[in-house]
Order: structure tokens, then sequence, then C-alpha cells
């Protein structure tokens, strides 16, 4: 059970220990934790961020996380993967994402970590939707980030 | 043949609607063609085929303009992604 699609929230260290118990070959682990930021999508905007709805498509979400965590294995040697991705309402501070790779070394945890997360941006089959600190009256959908899109690209292969 | 609908977030909401079952005519064969099936049911529907970010999936797999779709398929369209 690599990949979880939750409400719940999560324990990063819990989650660590799980991971690298009984498994004494792993020499490093990476780790990344997305929270809800209180700033629209970065933009100077005078209506902070109240909450943030994340929305999902159950099942296919699922398969293309695996999907990316299969891709990472078979680009790097990985001991063991964890991801986990909240849905529904969130509120600023709370965390959204959580990507745990443990390896042999560092280089390819480091590596594999941010791959997963660059693809997940990109490819997992969720939509934000920002409410405003006034209530869901001023709820607005997420646009993509070119940048997302680039970052993700960076990871073709030649 | 029948398939299975399903639209999420801001298309979701631009349509009303979150699923149905569709039965289409026998020309409609493949995402390109569904689109245009779709789109002519109003203006709402423009969407499909105005829209060159709409994205498809087919049985939960993303598919482009000319991937096939056969009976009792599921076939979802959705906005770019904005997950992590």
């Amino acid at each position: 059970m690599s990949v979880s699609v939750q409400s719940e929230t999560f324990d990063v260290g819990h989650e660590i220990a799980l991971l690298t118990r009984d498994n004494h070959g792993v020499g490093a682990v990476a780790s990344f934790v997305g929270l809800v930021r209180d700033l629209h999508g970065g933009r100077a905007d005078d209506n902070r961020v109240g909450a943030m709805t994340l929305e999902h498509y159950p099942g296919m979400t699922e398969h293309a996380l695996e999907e990316i965590v299969a891709e990472a294995r078979r680009r790097w040697e990985l001991l063991a993967v964890r991801v986990i991705h909240r849905f529904g309402r969130l509120l600023p501070g709370e965390a959204i994402v959580l990507v745990i790779v443990a390896g042999a070394h560092r280089g390819e945890t480091f590596a594999a970590c941010e791959f997963i997360m660059d693809y997940l941006k990109t490819r997992a089959p969720f939509w934000k939707k920002e409410e405003g600190t006034d209530g869901a009256e001023s709820a607005r959908w997420v646009d993509a980030r070119l940048s997302d899109e680039t970052a993700a690209q960076r990871w073709k292969k030649q | 043949m029948t398939i299975k609908l399903l639209y999420f977030a801001s298309l979701r909401e631009t349509l009303g609607i979150s699923g149905e079952e569709v039965t289409l005519p026998d020309d409609v064969s493949n995402i390109a063609g569904l689109r245009i099936f779709l789109a002519a049911r109003g203006d709402a529907w423009q969407v499909l085929i105005r829209s060159q970010n709409l994205r498809a999936a087919v049985n939960q797999k993303i598919a482009g303009s000319e991937a096939g779709i056969s009976d009792g398929d599921e076939v979802a369209f959705f906005p770019p992604v904005t997950g992590g």
C-alpha cells in the first residue's frame, strides 16, 4: 500500500517509521510535505485564502499515483515509496500531500522525491478550489500553472 | 453503444452535471467525435469543443482526441489538474 488518497491528515514521522522499519538497507530517506498557503496562487490579492477544497477522480487518482511511483522505481533504485494525497476542505497550514522515498543513498531519494511531486502536479487528477476569507461565496478554481508543466518536462528522457 | 460519462471540477459546475449514462450514435467512435456530439446539446456544452485545455480520460487513463471509445467505457472530461 504505497499510495493513499484520503481526507484525514497524516503523521510524517509515523509514515517514515513504517517505511523504514525492518528495512535496514535504507541509508537515506527524502520526504516532501505540501501545505495549504493563504495566498491566492502566489498572486497579490487583498482577499486571502480562507480554505481550499480538493476534488479528485476516485479510482483514476489512485491509478495515476501508482503509475507515477512505478515510473520512479523504474528510473531509480529505490527501497520504498509512500505517497499520501488528501482531498476535501483544508485550511491554510494544513498538509495536502506527502511523498517519502527511501533508498540506499541520498542522490536517488532526492531526485525521485522531486520527480514524483513534479509528475503528481501535472498528472494526478486533483483540482483545487480556493475560498476567500469571506467564505465559500467567493470560491474559485485554481488555474493550472505553466511552471508546473515546465518542471515535469525536464524529466522527459532524452 | 452506451458509455458512462463523468465531469469534474469547473467543467462539472459549468455543465451542472457530474455524470451520466449516454447512448451514442454509431458514427461516434472516438474522443473527438464524442466532444462534437456533446457540444451539440447547447451553449454550455460548446466548451467541449472550444476549450483546447480540457482533458479526456478513457477508463481512467488520459486519452487523446483520436482515442477510441467502446461500449461500457467510462469516459471523463476535466480541466488541467491542480493538485499537490
